[in-house]
């Protein structure tokens, strides 16, 4: 789960224009850089516009397998359910750079009970995907969340209508595509995104294929620029893919976080710092 | 851009706002040719060697080029950073590239500047890590080594030097694979902590993909105003027998390699010493000094009165005890007949988790034209030495350090010559 907002994200870039017109001569000498780079226009309209649609597709898919989910789940079917989940969040997972800007329903959809409990907030107002994986593997039972299930539903169905409103910007794929590297990093391949299923390898994987979709609608522009960057991020993405295909399961899944050794958590982690320094200089782009 | 342009760049300083006009960015909304932004890039970026000259002006400098690398005799500064490194390639050439990589970077590092000039696109992470901005040169110095480890990766072993081998078991080592070995070194000194850290930050991050940290420890040293060595954690002079910086021939005979590609080069010996300051704390003044056989306070050799105080360890009193006692950490080392050049760190890094005891200690370092002085000197204190009961060798690496690199060279140049 992260906090930056879309809706954040272009409020600053509109503060910094404005900015420019009226900032003094002196203060032009401080920051050329700042100032200069957002003047700089590059047309990647179509670039935008393929991510938009491949998130729409997305949160299509979300809102179908979130529904199979609380299906199986109000019907008590534990087992069906169990399968539904990891898969259902996969969807959400690929389009996060869209999926979580939007204020709250990030957390009631995707919130941990750790994050909650730093906002301050009690259990109570815990809902969403993971209070039901801990009602699935960690109570083994489905009664009594009926509510929570029916109110996933509603929250998945209140983002998918709020997707087809976002307007998608450079910059928010840009950052994206690193900011889903970064959810990588700091929390899947800790094992603290999944802390009661352990499915944290498929939200893994559905981040870099994340990441991975917005190289690839840049990748002609990339090229243009930078052919060499290209040819390091195909390698790169290469060896993170290779290293998870390391743990898939045979029905197209993924093992089991906790039987990930320590050493194949480091090789991970390597593995995805080396795509995101890299993919961090998608930006050349934009100048 | 042409070959013939980015050569003329790379030889120009070029200035922020050179580069806001090569880009073009002065005129807002002008878009740039694809290929002169590639052009710009190399230049901002890590991959050209582009050769960066010590600065004349910069303050509290060590200078990069000349006969040895710094950070050897360099005068002991108040910080370390060490990084002892994994490589992931398996090529030399790729080993040279690295070190081509490396060396005006390593130049701008201790001229104190920006490793990279900031780049003129916000929208991509700026080259330097930025943490050291506005603080000067602070007398960093940047030594790198080789390990054995990396011969044998590289099928280079041909050119491992035969002294160049993982040390020997000692008594009572509790070595730790974590704190162990390692391909390549990088020994940053400062005297301002975040400038040694800063260094090794921002070389490792130049060569993501290329290099991986093993281990690495963060040290201190602290100088009395009168002078004299600086004190350990148990309060006792540590370094106080180094050979003299400024004596050349000393200098030949304990510290500089005079022999094949390492010529003008030393070896590095590493050990990160865990000390139990617990049970130093609860034993007494005097039994402490004859632990290491110094007063704590002078630091002269029992029976003597200064520091630097000559003494014969075989010296016995009128009751026919050694004056300085024969358990006592000075007695066994000087008996040991080897020299080495210390340049040690204390380190203070939290608390150990099984005991719930501070994880503080030396990394200690040293320099030797053969490993084999240090092997003799620790050999020597052996079992016998009564510091043993209030320390552990927690971890172990031994590095061939390059000779130092003339201006138009790079680091490691004389290995890549004698392949």
């Amino acid at each position: 789960m992260k906090k930056t907002s879309l809706l954040s994200v272009l409020v600053a870039g509109g503060i910094l224009m404005t900015g420019c017109g009226n900032t003094d001569e002196a203060k032009k000498e401080d920051k050329p850089a700042t100032e200069q780079a957002e003047k700089a226009t590059v047309d990647l309209s179509v670039e935008t516009a393929a991510y938009q649609k491949f998130a729409l597709e997305q949160m299509d898919q979300f809102l179908l397998e979130t529904e199979k989910f609380v299906n199986a789940f109000k019907a008590g079917d534990i087992e069906k359910a169990k399968a539904a989940y990891a898969p259902a969040r996969m969807y959400f997972e690929r389009s996060e750079p869209i999926a979580e800007s939007f204020g709250d329903l990030d957390p009631r959809i995707d919130g941990r009970l750790a994050d909650i409990k730093e906002e301050g907030k009690g259990e109570e107002e815990w809902s969403g995907y993971h209070k039901l994986e801990h009602a699935l593997w960690v109570e083994n039972k489905t009664a009594g969340y009926e509510a929570i299930a029916d109110q996933l539903l509603a929250d998945a169905k209140e983002l998918h209508a709020l997707v087809q409103t976002v307007e998608v910007s450079p910059d928010l794929m840009i950052t994206g595509a690193v900011d889903l590297l970064n959810e990588v990093s700091t929390s899947k391949i800790t094992g603290e995104e999944e802390i009661y299923s352990h499915t944290d390898l498929y939200d893994f994987k559905a981040n870099i294929e994340g990441a991975e979709k917005i190289f690839e609608i840049l990748r002609p522009k990339l090229e243009a620029k930078d052919k060499d960057l290209v040819a390091t991020l195909d390698e790169k993405f290469k060896a993170v893919d290779d290293l998870l295909a390391k743990h898939a399961t045979a029905n197209g899944g993924y093992v089991s976080y906790e039987e990930l050794t320590e050493e194949n958590t480091k090789a991970l982690a390597a593995a995805v710092n080396q795509l995101g320094e890299p993919l961090s200089q998608m930006g050349i782009i934009l100048e | 851009m042409t070959v013939s342009n980015d050569e003329k760049w790379i030889n120009k300083k070029i200035s922020r706002r050179d580069m806001l006009k090569l880009t073009g960015m002065g005129v807002a909304g002008v878009a740039i040719g694809a290929s002169g932004l590639g052009g710009v890039m190399k230049v901002m970026g890590y991959d050209v060697f582009e050769p960066v000259a010590d600065s004349t002006t910069a303050v509290n400098k060590v200078d990069f080029y000349g006969k040895h690398q710094s950070g050897i005799i360099t005068p002991v500064q108040t910080n370390i950073y060490f990084a002892s490194l994994d490589v992931l390639f398996t090529s030399k050439k790729e080993l040279q590239e690295l070190f081509q990589q490396w060396t005006p970077l390593v130049v701008r590092l201790m001229n104190g500047e920006l490793m990279v000039d900031l780049t003129t696109n916000t929208r991509v992470p700026t080259g330097d890590t930025g943490e050291a901005d506005g603080l000067d040169a602070s007398n960093l110095s940047i030594t790198i080594g080789v390990g054995p480890s990396l011969f044998d990766k590289l099928g280079i072993q041909h050119l491992k030097p035969e002294e160049l081998k993982d040390l020997p078991h000692f008594p009572k080592d509790q070595l730790q694979k974590e704190f162990t070995g390692g391909d390549l070194c990088i020994q940053a000194c400062a005297d301002d902590p975040q400038v040694a850290f800063h260094a090794v930050r921002n070389l490792v991050r130049t060569a993501s993909g290329k290099v991986e940290i093993k281990w690495s420890q963060a040290g201190f040293n602290s100088f009395p105003a009168g002078g004299g060595s600086p004190r350990n954690l148990f309060a006792f002079k540590d370094g106080t027998v180094n050979p003299s910086s400024t004596d050349e021939k000393d200098l030949n005979k304990v510290v500089w390699v005079d022999k094949g590609w390492l010529k003008g080069g030393s070896y590095l010996v590493a050990r990160k010493i865990q000390m139990h300051l617990e049970t130093w704390d609860r034993t007494s003044l005097k039994d402490q000094e004859a632990t290491f056989g110094r007063y704590r306070d002078s630091g002269a050799p029992i029976g003597k009165k200064k520091e630097f105080d000559d003494f014969d360890v075989e010296a016995k009193d009128s009751n026919g005890e050694y004056i300085m006692p024969d358990t006592s950490h000075v007695h066994l080392a000087r008996k040991s007949g080897a020299r080495i050049l210390r340049r040690s760190y204390s380190y203070a890094s939290g608390v150990m988790t099984n005991t719930g005891t501070h994880d503080a200690g030396l990394l200690f370092i040293s320099y030797q034209k053969d490993p084999a002085q240090f092997t003799t000197v620790q050999n020597s204190l052996g079992r016998m030495d009564k510091l043993n009961e209030y320390i552990t060798h927690r971890g172990s690496a031994v590095f061939a350090c390059f000779p130092g690199v003339s201006k138009g060279s790079y680091i490691g140049e004389a290995l890549f010559n004698a392949l």
